[in-house]
């Protein structure tokens, strides 16, 4: 996971609401047992026809598209299966954030391990962004700061730990690791055991 | 100072370090299920950092995903059946466990089946643990008053290698269910109105809490029903209280415990209900005493009427729009008499052995419409056993039905098992996204009970007309 602290980039808008893993990463797709080479795979059924030619309407297909590094999407993004094929596959495509209102939780803690920034803004700036795709917007994960085209800074909600994680490219194993005493010591001082 | 809700006594039981506002909690977790699709990349890490797994004895492992539903003899024979990368997939799986000491429930095993259906069978499900699984319908084991949800494959990693996981505490939601179940209503149809109220980001960032006499009620299997599709709903995870019923289902299972030990664990069971003066962060309260059989029109499991009315007037939503469009169904039109290619009973929700009854109760003396293939598939071998002990395969198989071994199936279709596209399958599953059952395929959430009664007259129908 390379570190991240810094995106630049016009958006793509997918502005559909509940946006599912299945959409993102269709269980066919789950049959690697690698992480690479998912983005192929992004949102297949919405971006391929039946013969795996891109369909020209879908955002995802757009000139410019490829090199977008910022999703918007609608409501509720990520919802249902736990894949982290999801995250894994916008990653591959090139996207280093989401912006929506509301992320699933399990998609969002996916997320964070790979260095995608979930960022949850207002319904306000949200419709904005629906209605703008291509805007160019800033998003500086250390202060947690995302800039809109005319210069607004809005603040969006990062756990502490998490933007560390992303900041020095780390999952956050190496860290569980370190605490294996504390680990050992709740294993034989618990009042029961599994 | 207010009491104790039952997830705060799990949560507080299995903190290895508190969290900060620095940092999360380090979760301490009790069973970790473990299955083919979502784990190679985290046993690949673990091999790349020269990690043991820390508790292969807190470890279960099956195959089921992307597993074939037809008999085959053995892994030798899994090519015959099964696509290059599925069988990839299993074999990969075979060997990660047989490298890290892990145990398999695998093709050698009569206790092979549904990842969330076997744990509670065997009895390594139970009240007061922490359960996690690269799955998201981890939540099932909620129903046993166990704190279980559903992780990616790094934190799949991090449980492997430490048996915890970070974790920052989730809100609390209590749904009340109160009222007596209609006949031919079932728990299924509880949970699709309770998502269809509360809507498939309702539950985000909370736990839920199932509550009231209607869950008070209900049998294990139903109660695992309910909280398998808490995920549906968008949260963590759902919960019941453990009580007599729960006991009960696990009194002699080959993992519970034994002798003193289960009699001390009877005891740390029965104190995790939640206080009576325990709060939590939403209160919603929900009566079933009218509720009638649910379906699903739509393409998210929170598009949901009653089965007796018609799909819901076109909100202008987009999403609202594009979800008719692909089920190929349209504002106003009834539900009840709409055409149906194929029927799946089976999944982690519903293919336990009284689903497989309630289905089999309508398919008796009764044939299948020529029209419709019918796939049932027991959640796991040992259902499969206890249903053909019963003769329920024989009713399956003389209605038309084509019974399987135990497997997800249909459900993801991750195996073969998939509708072609443009088909409508009625569904005992817990998904009905697009493309889920098959790139195409249509899919209406409903109970064993309508699921059946539809595969006899090839339209969706009122299972209460066929009771």
């Amino acid at each position: 996971m390379e570190k991240l602290s810094h995106i630049h980039s016009q958006t793509v808008v997918l502005p559909q609401t509940d946006i599912d893993t299945d959409q993102i990463m269709p269980a066919r797709f789950l049959t690697t047992t690698d992480k690479e080479g998912l983005g192929k795979a992004l949102f297949s059924d919405w971006r391929y026809d039946g013969n795996g030619e891109p369909l020209p309407g879908f955002p995802l297909n757009q000139p410019g598209a490829a090199t977008c590094k910022v999703l918007v999407a609608g409501n509720n993004f990520g919802c249902g299966s736990s894949r982290e094929h999801a995250p894994w596959g916008l990653v591959d495509f090139g996207f280093r954030a989401v912006i929506s209102t509301q992320f699933a939780d399990i998609f969002r803690n996916n997320s964070l391990k790979n260095g995608l920034v979930p960022i949850i803004v207002d319904a306000e700036t949200h419709t904005w962004l629906l209605s703008n795709p291509g805007a160019e917007v800033d998003i500086d994960v250390a202060t947690a700061t995302l800039t809109l085209p005319d210069g607004r800074k809005l603040a969006f909600p990062l756990d502490g730990f998490s933007q560390q994680c992303l900041l020095e490219g780390v999952d956050q194993l190496g860290y569980l690791l370190s605490k294996a005493d504390q680990i050992d010591t709740f294993e034989r001082e618990r009042a029961w055991k599994p | 100072m207010s009491g104790k809700s039952l997830f705060e006594k799990v949560w507080d039981d299995h903190i290895v370090i508190p969290e900060s506002p620095a940092n999360p909690a380090v979760l301490y977790i009790d069973l970790h299920l473990v299955h083919e699709v979502t784990t190679p990349q985290a046993f690949t890490l673990m091999r790349e950092q020269g990690l043991p797994v820390r508790r292969t004895d807190l470890t279960l492992a099956t195959l089921d995903h992307s597993t074939p539903t037809v008999p085959i003899t053995g892994l030798d024979d899994l090519d015959r059946v099964t696509p290059p990368a599925q069988a990839k997939q299993i074999r990969q799986m075979v060997s990660n466990c047989a490298d890290f000491g892990v145990e398999l429930h695998g093709f050698d095993s009569d206790q092979r089946g549904i990842v969330h259906v076997i744990g509670p069978e065997i009895g390594a499900t139970q009240p007061g643990k922490t359960i996690v699984c690269g799955d998201s319908h981890s939540s099932t084991h909620g129903a046993f008053g166990a704190l279980a949800f559903g992780i990616g494959s790094t934190e799949v990693g991090h449980v492997l290698a430490t048996q915890c996981l970070l974790q920052r505490k989730p809100k609390t939601m209590a749904i009340n269910i109160e009222g007596r179940l209609p006949a031919g209503v079932t728990a299924k149809d509880i949970i699709l109105a309770t998502i269809g109220r509360i809507g498939v980001d309702g539950g985000t960032g909370h736990v839920i809490e199932f509550r009231g006499s209607t869950i008070r009620g209900l049998s294990m299997e139903e109660r695992m029903t309910i909280c398998n599709m808490t995920i549906e709903a968008g949260a963590r995870a759902g919960m019941m209280a453990p009580d007599d019923t729960t006991v009960e289902f696990l009194a002699g299972r080959p993992q519970a415990p034994q002798g003193a030990a289960w009699d001390a664990a009877v005891t740390r069971w029965l104190s995790l209900p939640s206080d009576a003066d325990a709060t939590f962060d939403r209160e919603i309260d929900i009566d079933i005493s009218q509720l009638a059989p649910m379906v699903t029109f739509g393409t998210n499991p929170g598009m949901v009427v009653p089965v007796t009315e018609a799909v819901p007037a076109d909100t202008g939503n987009l999403s609202f729009r594009q979800a008719l469009d692909y089920m190929g169904l349209e504002p106003g039109q009834s539900m009840q008499g709409t055409r149906v290619d194929v029927v799946f009973i089976g999944s982690c929700t519903n293919s336990r052995l009284p689903d497989l009854r309630a289905a089999a109760q309508i398919l008796r003396n009764r044939s299948i419409a020529k029209s419709v293939r019918m796939l049932v598939v027991p959640g796991s071998e040992i259902i499969k056993q206890q249903a053909e002990a019963e003769g329920l395969d024989k009713i399956f198989l003389a209605a038309g039905a084509e019974w399987r071994e135990a497997g997800c199936s249909m459900c993801l279709g991750m195996n073969g098992d998939v509708l072609k596209p443009g088909q409508l399958c009625v569904s005992t599953s817990n998904r009905n996204f697009e493309g889920r059952q098959g790139v195409g395929g249509r899919t209406v959430l409903a109970s064993p009970e309508t699921a059946a009664a539809s595969a006899v007259n090839g339209v969706i129908t009122d299972p209460r007309t066929l009771l």
